[in-house]
């Protein structure tokens, strides 16, 4: 199991190979990659966005990437999960995070890649900045988020 | 004890953080920001609303009501936009 909080880009393919070397009892694995956008809303008006600036708490990153990774090895039979989560300065494009869950089988990765990225989203001490080129606003927690991380609380585990 | 600030509210304090010693007639983290409010000026807007700002005492996530004390990191943050 892996956390790594990183200003460097990360290499996906590398990481799916590294993380299924040598255990051939994976049967699935289910792997997301977030990504800076182009556009976001700005005021209500979507608007074109420059550059993305992520700010973090450095030690509670990691410690709270590793307690979200720990609570979906004990809610998922998983064989490996890496949690890669960038910061700085990153343009349009970008690689943020990847999130990777291998299991036996895909039920399991599924379910946890998307509850990590549920919690990640609402629990990881980072917070944004965008830059329009003319302004810089941070970016506002979304209700949407806090309630996606709450149906995992109300449901049955998988 | 150690108080840090991020994101809009590090803007805000004009530091991303401070060392003190724990003030008299402090005991929890909500102690703590009253103290601030009435220390800085900046801090009487910033923390008007405690459901819009989130606490860490050595990097776990606490409640308002949680124990502060001398060597501990207090962390004073936005709701977090990760991911």
């Amino acid at each position: 199991m892996a956390v790594r909080v990183q200003s460097q880009d990360f290499d996906p393919g590398v990481e799916l190979a590294q993380l299924t070397a040598g255990n051939t009892a994976i049967g699935g694995v289910c792997l997301f990659v977030g990504l800076v956008r182009d556009m976001a809303p700005v005021n209500g008006e979507t608007t074109a966005i420059s550059s993305l600036t992520l700010e973090h708490y450095p030690g509670m990153t990691e410690k709270e990437l590793a307690r979200i990774e720990a609570e979906a090895c004990e809610r998922w039979s998983l064989d490996e999960v890496v949690i890669i989560h960038r910061y700085g300065t990153l343009a349009p494009g970008d690689r943020i995070v990847m999130v990777a869950c291998a299991s036996a089988h895909r039920d399991a990765a599924f379910a946890a890649c998307n509850f990590l990225m549920d919690f990640l989203k609402t629990r990881a001490p980072f917070w944004k900045v965008e830059d329009t080129g003319t302004a810089k606003h941070w970016v506002e927690a979304k209700a949407a988020d806090d309630a996606a991380a709450e149906k995992w609380n109300t449901d049955g585990n998988d | 004890m150690k108080i840090l600030y991020f994101a809009w509210l590090r803007e805000k304090a004009g530091c991303s953080e401070e060392d003190l010693d724990l003030p008299d007639g402090v005991a929890t983290a909500r102690d703590l920001v009253a103290w601030l409010q009435r220390r800085d000026d900046w801090a009487g807007a910033a923390f008007a609303n405690l459901d819009a700002i989130r606490v860490a005492v050595n990097q776990d996530y606490v409640d308002w009501d949680h124990a502060v004390e001398n060597g501990d990191e207090v962390a004073f943050f936005p709701p977090v936009t990760g991911g």
